[in-house]
């Protein structure tokens, strides 16, 4: 697979390491009521769709950002690649 | 029918006209007392012990194609009980003594192989965690044998022991692991099952669930509703989309491993050796193929294909213990999807749906487990209460921090 990273161009995908699901971005409130709940889903439930799925890959022999990558779970084909830290922001989050 | 060497000498003498199908190809009723999703080495195993121990009737097994295409027919054949944790342990255990029997019970030939396995080590630290881990296996009435590289150098004396960055410095075997012939895994529970009075109904999707006020009441499927006192989904890698029309979410991740066989060639690997720090694996086929594999992609997959940097990495793996692969020819690659779990273990287990339960999360070792993950789920389908040897594989564990992590990698599913 190659990802085609929003700085450096094409990269191999071989280059990054995978981490999962993009929506770790948004790590829940620890003051929350329901804060058990919402880590158990945060830390271990996955939706693990077959089809189009958003996950964070980190350029660990390259730039080492982190990229929200768009991707095909049944065909490989990637669509869209994102800086996550533009992604956190335009989601809404501020750390 | 029962198979025995008169049957085959009396066949061939009469032009093998005697021969039946090992099972029916039955089409569904409209309800069951139990239906099992999924006819893989699980769900098969589920419904012959069900059938035959518990004296259960009325089951049916749903595949969506054919008995034996998903990964029971596509893994690497690798039976062992060679695990650290109590909440493993005696379950494998259970799972190789069943195996050590498995012919005699089905009357079918599965060539179970107790030809060993051998996992290498490389480190001082490396050599104290298997001494653990073969500790604990013998304390669970397993057998363990470390073995010093000169003994090893005895059985298998090709490998390269001076590998300047990962030695072997020696191993941990287990003489009663091997490998079976995983198609008539399948076969072989089919027509036990079979005869026992199973429906197994191929070409059979299930596509939705029927739930009410909390219930389970059926399936919807390619060939029409089926319905059912009990649901009990057995689809390994299908685990998340099939759980899905269910609403839930699960504690797996679907990822691709590949395997490889390489052309045939004479006995040169007498038993299983597993490379770990080198991502390679690799035993010897009764055909004559080298069968090997390393690690996962490690990307969510359902493709049932690999790419190709994982191949490079298996390859040099092998090339860096065993240096005579360098001239032997790939046949055949492939790849099948895991059911990867959170913490590396497998869930079997009810749902919070009355008449609902779930068995997956076997990650790539869910072969060895066939014969022990038939039963359990068999027992808790029958009891409602879980099999001694598989409590603690409960959904609740991540909640409650019981996870049963071999590795110690975390909620990471692809480092498992
Ligand atoms: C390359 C590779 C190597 C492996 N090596 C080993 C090894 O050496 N040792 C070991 O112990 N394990 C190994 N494994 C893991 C092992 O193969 C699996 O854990 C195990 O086979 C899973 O259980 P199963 O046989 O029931 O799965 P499967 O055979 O995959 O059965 C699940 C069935 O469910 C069906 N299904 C899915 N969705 C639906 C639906 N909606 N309706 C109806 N049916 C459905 C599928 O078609 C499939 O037939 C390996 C796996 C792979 C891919």
């Amino acid at each position: 697979m190659i990802i085609h990273h929003p700085i450096l161009g094409p990269r191999d995908s071989a280059e990054f390491t995978y981490l999962g699901d993009a929506n770790l971005i948004h790590r829940p409130d620890w003051q929350a009521e329901d804060a058990l709940a919402q880590f158990t889903d945060y830390g271990y439930q996955r939706k693990n769709p077959a089809g189009v799925h958003r996950e964070l890959w980190f350029h660990e022999q390259g730039d080492r950002s982190w990229l929200v990558v768009t991707r095909n779970t049944v065909t490989h084909e990637i669509t869209k690649v994102e800086l996550a830290r533009d992604v956190a922001r335009a989601e809404g989050r501020d750390t | 029918m029962r198979y025995s060497g008169l049957r085959v000498i009396k066949e061939a003498l009469t032009g093998h006209r005697g021969w039946g199908p090992a099972w029916r190809d039955a089409d569904p009723k409209p309800d069951y007392d139990y239906v099992i999703i999924g006819g893989g080495g699980h769900g098969l195993a589920t419904a012959y012990y069900l059938a035959k121990k518990y004296g259960k009737s009325r089951i049916a097994v749903l595949e969506k194609g054919w008995i034996g295409g998903g990964n029971v027919g596509r893994n690497t054949t690798i039976i062992r009980s060679n695990y650290l944790l109590d909440g493993n342990e005696p379950f494998y255990e259970l799972s190789l003594q069943l195996w050590e029997n498995l012919e005699q019970e089905l009357n079918y030939n599965a060539m179970v192989s107790q030809r060993g396995i051998l996992n290498l080590f490389h480190t001082d630290a490396q050599r104290d965690a298997f001494i653990r881990r073969g500790n604990a296996m013998m304390l669970n009435g397993a057998d363990a044998d470390l073995m010093s590289t000169e003994r090893i150098l005895e059985k298998y004396p090709f490998l390269n022991v001076h590998n300047a960055r990962f030695p072997i410095k020696g191993g941990l075997a287990q003489h009663r692991g091997g490998t079976v012939r995983h198609d008539a895994v399948a076969w072989g529970y089919a027509r036990g099952a079979d005869q026992h009075g199973v429906d197994i109904i191929q070409n059979c999707e299930v596509t939705g669930f029927r739930i009410e006020h909390g219930k389970v009441l059926g399936v919807e499927t390619s060939r029409g509703y089926i319905g059912a006192k009990k649901v009990a989904s057995c689809v390994a890698g299908s685990s998340s989309r099939v759980m899905e029309k269910a609403g839930m979410r699960l504690p797996i991740e679907s990822h691709v491993l590949q395997a490889f066989v390489s052309e045939g060639l004479k006995p040169v690997l007498p038993g299983v050796i597993t490379f770990g720090a080198g991502h390679f694996y690799c035993s010897q086929s009764d055909k004559g193929g080298l069968v090997f594999g390393g690690d996962l992609d490690g990307y969510n997959s359902y493709a049932q294909r690999g790419n190709l940097p994982v191949v490079e990495d298996v390859c040099e793996g092998g090339m860096a213990i065993f240096p005579m692969l360098g001239r032997v020819r790939l046949l055949r690659m492939w790849g099948g999807i895991m059911d990867m779990s959170m913490d590396g273990s497998p869930i079997i287990d009810q749902t919070h749906i009355e008449g609902l339960y779930f068995n997956g999360g076997w990650c790539y070792g869910g072969f060895k487990a066939t014969p022990a993950s038939g039963l359990v789920y068999a027992h808790l389908l029958a009891t409602d209460t879980p099999h001694p040897t598989a409590t603690a594989y409960r959904f609740d564990r991540f909640e409650r921090g019981l996870m049963i992590d071999e590795k110690g990698m975390g909620n990471q599913p692809n480092l498992h």
